[in-house]
């Protein structure tokens, strides 16, 4: 196997409050190889966007890593300072936020945003910045790129602004990007092209892309492996396939059973009981054995096992006969 | 028997610059034709869904049926009163007080500093009702218990507050309600819980319902017939089964094509060219010609008619 550009390994972010301390990402470990598109699903609260935030070194005070590792092409990073973190954001991880209109500064022509990323990471002049914006635009799918460096946010509409913002995070070349619900806040038409453009650039560029998303159906469509997460814990991580189809955490089994799809056809839909706990509330032993049909007394009390690749974080994962 | 019959209704807004600017600018008045020339009837005891991208109308529409905005054009009939041209007040109160909304936000759409029974009861009290009993009744029907009755707002999940909210929408006993993206704000796992409170509730309470939603899923799973919008017009028409197995207009085929689905791992899709015009400045024939694979000289020219195919309706030349 490839040596991973991400690595993660035992992560925990916790937040210490007036109440206690609770922990939003608690011992998740997972890898990402070059040019392969990680899909990290789950609802909300489930820690998910923090443990993107933590890669990025994003967490807002008081927020903090308690414990764990993170490793980017072979470099521990979770432990650099503000300064050093700074040069290596932007520069080695990319962000795509959900919302690109909060992501992109309302007074700067984006073409001014996409040289001074690229003047504050690379070694490059003025024009050659310029050029490689353009490039940058065309890539992303910018009709008549070199005239629309001197728009201001305001002049696309939200599909082409998501296209700006991915093309601000590809510009100084990372090995990473970490796109944070790239797409809950378009259309459906637009959602795919925005889909599409992301599986192009990782499999032209290598980039490796971690996609956070709830949605299973961007998740099916787009990436290679996919984390499942509950309450902080990863309940299960593997190839897409494999993990949408026959899945072994009946959290996840849950999750696929209460999508609608055209196959079940009028039948109810099936419900997983209560909602996420709260971080202040997460229940003993198993986090989902309050809502699991399966749950024995030993769920009540221990953890579990961690979620690793090929394993559920369960005690009873699901077996089914593998279907080719 | 149809319950709402939707006639050729329209509505434009001004969205014009303030005077002064339009006469230094000499520019004229602009208006933004939300919703154009739309036909459809719900038949009682049924679900009729909207579907369309933002922008196309169909919030609108919901908006005009529950008496919020006026038609500019055209009229909805419910039980068969004109809401917007009925004379008789005391008519069009009874038609009111059988329609009720749910809204796609459960976190504005319920007052913070007012508990939960006061929420509930209120559409009851307006009409002079009498309301002892009945929020601890509502919230045992929509799945939360009695004593939720004294509690605020904010000690409750969005899934949770979504029931209240259909808690208060039951309270007042209505024939049919306005549903605006009742689940486009809740997790997967809590939206199967509502939809089939939703489902539940009708059968029980003999509801009609107008499902708004972006969601293909989900309306596919709820609608008995599904109305697509585009740019403020009604395109297609259909029940679920024709719409999803064979779609007439190809802006349907582009919508279904453009959803993900679960089963297709790794799919290669052409997405779908362009986005949504400019409704300001819409183009010339058929709204979606710009974006049409399939558009003809004539499609720039002349707006198609919605007409009859088989069991759907399509607005499309070449749809057949």
């Amino acid at each position: 196997m490839t040596e991973p550009v991400l690595s993660i390994r035992d992560l925990s972010v916790e937040i210490p409050t007036r109440k206690g301390v609770v922990c939003p990402v608690d011992s998740v470990s997972y890898d990402i190889a070059p040019g392969e598109i990680l899909g990290v699903v789950g609802e909300s609260g489930a820690g998910k966007s923090m443990a993107g935030n933590a890669v990025i070194g994003l967490l807002n005070p008081p927020a903090r890593i308690a414990k764990g590792e993170i490793w980017l092409n072979g470099t521990r990073i979770d432990q650099l300072s503000g300064d050093a973190m700074r040069r290596l954001r932007g520069k080695e991880i990319g962000m795509v936020f959900q919302d690109p209109l909060t992501s992109l500064n309302p007074l700067l022509q984006i073409g001014d945003q996409l040289t001074e990323t690229m003047l504050t990471h690379l070694d490059i002049s003025r024009s050659e910045a310029e050029k490689r914006a353009i490039a940058a635009l065309q890539e992303v799918g910018i009709p008549g790129a070199a005239d629309r460096l001197n728009s201001y946010p305001h002049e696309f509409s939200g599909g082409m602004r998501q296209r700006v913002v991915i093309a601000l995070a590809l510009c100084a070349e990372p090995s990473l990007i970490i796109a944070d619900e790239p797409t809950t806040a378009l259309d459906v038409s637009v959602q795919a092209q925005i889909v599409a453009l992301l599986k192009k650039l990782c499999r032209e560029r290598g980039t490796a892309i971690m996609l956070i998303t709830h949605d299973m159906g961007v998740i099916a469509e787009a990436a290679d492996r996919v984390a499942v997460m509950y309450a902080g814990r990863l309940a299960e991580l593997g190839p897409v396939r494999e993990i949408l189809t026959s899945p072994s955490h009946p959290y996840t089994d849950g999750l696929m059973a209460s999508t609608p799809l055209a196959s079940r056809g009028k039948s109810r839909l099936h419900q997983i009981p209560g909602s996420m706990p709260r971080l202040n509330a997460i229940p003993d032993g198993c986090a989902f054995n309050p809502r699991c049909p399966y749950a024995a007394d030993k769920c009540r009390h221990d953890p579990g096992p961690q979620g690793v690749e090929g394993r559920a974080a369960c005690w009873f994962p699901i077996v089914r006969e593998r279907t080719a | 028997m149809d319950l709402v019959k939707v006639k050729n209704l329209s509505r434009s807004f001004d969205v014009s610059k303030p005077w002064l600017n339009r006469v230094i600018e000499r520019q004229p008045k602009l208006f933004l034709k939300a919703v154009s020339e739309v036909d459809f009837d719900i038949a009682e005891r049924s679900t009729y869904a909207l579907v369309g991208e933002s922008g196309s109308g169909k919030s609108t529409i919901g908006r005009m049926l529950v008496g919020l905005l006026t038609p500019s054009d055209g009229n909805v009939e419910i039980e068969g009163v004109d809401l917007a041209n009925e004379s008789d007040a005391a008519k069009v109160a009874a038609v009111r007080a059988d329609i009720q909304m749910i809204f796609q936000d459960p976190y504005a759409s319920l007052n913070p500093r007012w508990r939960v029974r006061d929420i509930i009861v209120e559409p009851v009290l307006a009409q002079g009702g009498d309301t002892a009993g009945l929020a601890e009744r509502l919230l045992e029907q929509v799945g939360l218990s009695a004593e939720d009755a004294g509690k605020f707002p904010h000690e409750f999940s969005g899934g949770q507050r979504q029931r209240i909210c259909i808690a208060r929408a039951l309270s007042s006993e209505p024939r049919l309600i306005v549903c605006d993206e009742p689940t486009s704000a809740l997790d997967v796992s809590v939206q199967a819980q509502v939809l089939n409170l939703m489902s539940d509730l009708k059968d029980s309470f003999g509801l009609t319902y107008l499902l708004i939603s972006h969601d293909l899923t989900v309306v596919q799973h709820m609608a008995d017939r599904i109305g697509v919008l585009y740019l403020g017009r009604l395109v297609e028409e259909a029940d679920p089964d024709t719409l999803f197995s064979d779609p007439k207009h190809p802006y349907t085929q582009m919508l279904l094509e453009a959803a993900p689905r679960l089963d297709a791992f790794g799919r290669e899709v052409t997405p779908p060219e362009g986005e949504i015009p400019n409704p300001i400045d819409p183009p010339s024939g058929c709204a979606f010609h710009p974006r049409c694979p399939l558009a003809v000289d004539r499609c720039r020219a002349e707006r198609p008619e919605l007409r009859e195919i088989g069991t759907s309706r399509a607005a499309c030349h070449l749809a057949e």
